[in-house]
């Protein structure tokens, strides 16, 4: 067979941006995971491991790179490859909004959270799970599903707007209430934020396998809320 | 396709035949003018033929037969009025191994200007010719000394500077970089880009990062179906759209690497 190295490399960029995305959809359930129990540890190490989802999305930009120059790919090889760099910066960037509900963690020290965290959990959850089923079109290049997973964003629109209207009676109850507030609306925007990125996620798989360049309803709703 | 530019040439139901052997098969498309277009596909499938087909080139080859229509400005250039040689002033070839005359480097760009009974000065069109085809501050003090002297590179544009000084429309190139280094081939590459501004070029080339990098238009040929000889032109279109996002699945096994 003519490919055989080259394929081989391809298959182990595309396994690299595996790996990659499940680190990013185990720091989005843990970073809300320790915030909903108050473990500061636990987001000290979510905030250490995201150090290695950055450098792993250099090794994969510099993988793509050497292929770029060596191999010269052309048309859906190019279009893999040329989408892996987007989509590992997209993940790179859901890092760090696990990285940033981490943060929130410790910035709130002692004082204890506004209330339990429900809808948060809910977040996270319909976000990692997202995430998964659009890393496993893009490896299998499912079209249909590429298409299908963006229409979900409405849910998690839909979460995060009812912790915002929430969050605001609180507020206006009692104004000291704002900082703890406003701590939690912003991992709740961050979660929003994540599955806008994979929106765009699903954009590139349905680039690769099609050539067609469209933006997804998903992402345009997230945008305006944000 | 092409809303912005003139069509050159325009190919209708081509056929070539070689005796019993049929080389082309139906193929039509048009060539925009005062642009490059690469005509790309493996060994064998006809890209030479197709080419040469541009400037009857086919009617040196005994056998051959060429059925259908090339229009030149809406002239069929097969058509029996037409005379072949006047065909070949317009439409002017460029080969893969440079094939200067073995005479002086003056004389190789003034010959053909000459036969065709050139009334101007002719110091000025070797010198114009010279310019043209980025050589002439390389030999412009050994203009008497003999083609062949010079590198593989410079032959080669001393040719392209020969096909020019007759004023042709159209310049065909037949793989006019691949006896050349890598230095030779970006210097001809670059050359092209000034030469598209006054010639409509059509390039036949093994090299798909060249077809990507030069040209405008690429034609994808391929045997026409599994089994035959003949070649087709199975894809036509914008360059970016043929190396990015081809239509047709034997475009982008070829262009990966996948078979070819």
């Amino acid at each position: 067979m003519l490919r055989k190295t080259f394929e081989t490399e391809l298959q182990q960029v595309k396994d690299n941006v595996l790996f990659l995305g499940s680190l990013v959809e185990q720091a989005i359930l843990d970073s809300v995971e320790a915030l909903k129990k108050r473990d500061m540890d636990a987001s000290r190490r979510i905030m250490e491991a995201d150090r290695e989802i950055n450098a792993r999305r250099f090794a994969i930009e510099n993988q793509v790179m050497v292929l770029i120059a060596t191999q010269q790919p052309m048309a859906h090889d190019l279009r893999l490859l040329a989408s892996i760099l987007e989509i590992a910066g997209e993940l790179e960037r859901m890092g760090d909004y696990a990285k940033g509900i981490a943060k929130i963690n410790i910035l709130m020290g002692e004082q204890p959270l506004l209330k339990p965290l429900i809808d948060l959990p809910r977040m996270a959850q319909k976000d990692a799970d997202m995430l998964h089923r659009a890393l496993t079109a893009f490896l299998d290049e499912d079209v249909e599903t590429a298409r299908a997973i963006p229409q979900e964003d409405d849910e998690v629109d839909a979460l995060y707007n009812q912790i915002y209207r929430e969050l605001i009676t609180f507020i206006l109850q009692d104004p000291t209430t704002i900082e703890r507030a406003n701590w939690l609306l912003w991992a709740a925007h961050n979660l929003e934020r994540v599955a806008d990125r994979v929106t765009n996620i699903c954009e590139r798989t349905i680039f690769i396998a099609t050539g067609e360049m469209a933006e997804l309803d998903g992402a345009a709703n997230g945008e305006e809320n944000a | 396709m092409f809303d912005k530019h003139e069509i050159a040439l325009s190919v209708k139901n081509l056929n070539v035949d070689y005796g019993d052997f049929r080389a082309l098969e139906n193929i039509s498309l048009e060539i925009p003018a005062r642009q490059i277009t690469a005509i790309i596909g493996p060994s064998g499938c006809g890209k030479s033929t197709f080419l040469r087909c541009f400037n009857r080139m086919n009617d040196l080859v005994p056998t051959a037969r060429v059925t259908g229509e090339v229009l030149f400005y809406g002239q069929n250039i097969y058509d029996s009025k037409v005379n072949p040689v006047e065909v070949r002033r317009h439409i002017g070839m460029v080969f893969q191994k440079p094939n200067p005359f073995p005479k002086s480097i003056y004389e190789n760009v003034a010959y053909g200007a000459r036969i065709n009974g050139y009334k101007g000065n002719m110091d000025e069109l070797v010198e114009r010719s010279l310019r043209a085809a980025a050589l002439w501050d390389e030999v412009k003090d050994d203009l008497k000394k003999s083609a062949l002297a010079l590198s593989g590179g410079q032959q080669q544009r001393l040719c392209i500077a020969r096909a020019i000084a007759v004023e042709p429309q159209v310049i065909l190139m037949d793989e006019p970089a691949s006896a050349l280094d890598p230095i030779a081939t970006l210097k001809i590459e670059e050359l092209m880009q000034e030469l598209k501004k006054d010639y409509t070029i059509v390039i036949v080339t093994h090299n798909m990062q060249q077809a990507a990098r030069v040209s405008d238009y690429t034609a994808m040929m391929m045997l026409s179906k599994e089994g035959s000889r003949a070649g087709t032109v199975i894809e036509f279109g914008p360059t970016p759209q043929i190396f990015t996002s081809p239509r047709d699945r034997r475009t982008e096994d070829y262009i990966t690497g996948r078979f070819g």
